[in-house]
């Protein structure tokens, strides 16, 4: 095995053996969303269509979960390591800053895409929903995990204290996830709001994701995936030139 | 033959602090080498900078002629490095734990060399214990294991027997001294000095980020002439004549410094004339301590203050 696999095998390892926090209580509190939303929302609101309104929120929903558990996934660990110091014995290998770079994204991208398919598979046992393209639900699932996953890296090195990193994730991460969408379309918003969401990435995430669902978007889909990559482009950027120059962990 | 260890000029700065300034140190490969000094001297950072965890602000290190930067990942597999701090990851066991730590060096079908240093440090029974649950003398086993997986040649121990039992200690060092004897070179930090008198060839003491002596342990003791020797005395008080020869007096004992044993005779007659009797007496060897002691806490050098 080489030292890549290792990590990525060790950082999979890691969420799957406390899987009862890092998998069922996030699926747990998005089918409580589900319930909650949809029972006092169901008769009063239809976003799209034809569509009523607890299905339109069942992808959101999924997304929402994965990209904040994507996220949840590199920054806690690494923050978990840095704070309890055994970062070092990866630092101390020879593993390349390319290495544990992608090895943490693509642990965060399948502890999304677990929550993700846990959440689908369980409400599709009591909902019908349609599937327009997999490939676009796939896509925009892989590159908002891998997005969430590289910046809960410079979430975790950066934060020194879980206070910090909490934070980061109530004041930050929470909101944006919150107003991407998720429990309405941006086209029902005031303009002043509608603008603003169109600055925030998780709303092409978001619209992008159920494009996949309903083939129904406020945003064409091509547009979302390219602001996405270039989002993600520029955030690996940044994580990249901080374990290049050992920000915060090589002294 | 390349050296195990090759530091150059290196300096390190920590904002205003000039933690290492100017640090040129050769360790040869297969020696036992202890680097001393008081807290705060740079020992650590120094590690640090050899095993990657921090980078200099100038000069270079190398590893078997291995560059720590840009050669990172041959250096670092000729690196075995056991932390000062008892870090572990609470996720996994100590099997696990070792496991991963081969990965990470790429190294397949290891299992055979787990075995071996689990069962030398005597882990075998807590090999798949979680290592949260370990003591903490268990937990400073596995990072000796974590820091052998990947058989690397060159061995740095940072304190590796702070808060350490006696038991334990003397197994860790018996261990040591066999890797040493297999040809691997050890480098370790250490606050008993007779760890590192006995064990070591030779020796750096570091002040205040530099190296202020280098040498073979046998040199810097044989440096110190003369003797000690420690008197209680009855009447407990020493005659004028050997006044001038008192470095202390406490807990009724006198430690007198004389330059030879012949010396002794002297002693004994000033005693005898002034009808002084000697309850007890030893004679001190010197030791590495006393090397440190006079170096950590004069300004000169080791000539300088040699008696």
């Amino acid at each position: 095995m080489n030292g890549f696999l290792t990590l990525l095998y060790k950082e999979l390892l890691r969420f799957w053996k406390v899987g009862f926090q890092t998998i069922f209580a996030p699926m747990l509190s998005a089918l409580l969303y589900l319930l909650i939303f949809s029972h006092a929302l169901e008769e009063r609101v239809q976003a799209y269509p034809g569509v009523t309104y607890t299905v339109f929120l069942i992808p959101g929903l999924v997304i929402m979960a994965m990209l904040q558990n994507a996220f949840a996934n590199s920054s806690s660990s690494l923050i978990q390591s840095t704070v309890s110091g055994n970062h070092i014995f990866m630092l101390l290998s020879p593993l390349s800053y390319q290495e544990i770079f992608t090895a943490y994204v693509l642990a965060s991208v399948v502890r999304g895409l677990v929550v993700g398919l846990g959440i689908c598979v369980v409400t599709l046992a009591f909902f019908e929903l349609p599937l327009y393209s997999f490939a676009w639900v796939f896509a925009f699932a892989l590159i908002g995990t891998a997005l969430l996953g590289a910046l809960g890296i410079i979430a975790g090195i950066w934060a020194e204290k879980f206070e910090q990193l909490a934070a980061l994730q109530n004041f930050i991460v929470l909101p944006l996830t919150f107003l991407s969408g998720v429990f309405y379309t941006i086209p029902s918003l005031p303009p002043f709001w509608r603008e603003l969401s169109y600055m925030n990435p998780f709303f092409y995430m978001v619209d992008g994701f159920r494009y996949g669902f309903f083939r129904t978007s406020d945003v064409s889909p091509y547009l979302s995936l390219g602001i996405l990559v270039a989002w993600f482009l520029a955030v690996s950027w940044c994580t990249l030139r901080m374990l290049k120059a050992g920000y915060k962990i090589r002294k | 033959m390349t050296p195990a260890i090759e530091i150059k000029q290196v300096h390190k700065r920590f904002g205003t602090l000039h933690a290492l300034c100017g640090v040129d140190l050769e360790i040869n490969a297969g020696e036992f080498f202890a680097l001393l000094g008081p807290n705060g001297a740079g020992k650590t950072t120094l590690i640090n900078i050899i095993a990657g965890l921090a980078l200099a602000s100038s000069g270079s290190v190398r590893v078997m002629g291995h560059d720590v930067v840009t050669g990172y990942r041959e250096a670092r597999r000729m690196l075995g490095v056991v932390p000062q701090e008892l870090v572990f990851d609470p996720f996994f066991t100590v099997r696990e734990t070792l496991v991963f730590q081969s990965g990470y060096y790429g190294l397949k079908k290891n299992n055979n060399w787990i075995d071996e240093i689990i069962h030398h440090l005597d882990l075998a029974d807590k090999a798949d214990t979680n290592m949260r649950l370990l003591s903490g003398g268990m937990k400073r086993r596995v990072l000796v294991a974590q820091a052998l997986v990947h058989k690397p040649p060159v061995i740095v121990l940072d304190e590796p027997t702070a808060g350490v039992d006696v038991e334990l200690r003397q197994a860790l060092w018996r261990f040591i001294k066999q890797l040493n004897r297999n040809g691997h070179t050890i480098v370790l930090t250490t606050h008993y000095l007779e760890e590192a008198e006995t064990l070591c060839n030779r020796v750096a003491m570091l002040k205040n980020g530099s190296i202020v002596v280098l040498d073979s342990v046998r040199n810097l003791i044989s440096n110190i002439s003369g003797h000690r020797i420690r008197l209680r005395l009855s009447p407990d008080t020493l005659p004028a004549a050997l006044q001038l020869l008192t470095i202390s007096h406490d807990q009724g004992y006198y430690v007198l410094a004389i330059e030879e044993y012949s010396q002794l005779g002297n002693v004994m007659t000033a005693l005898h004339a002034a009808q002084t009797r000697i309850l007890d007496l030893q004679i001190l060897q010197p030791d590495l301590e006393e090397v440190f002691v006079k170096l950590m806490h004069g300004t000169e050098n080791l000539e300088s203050t040699s008696i």
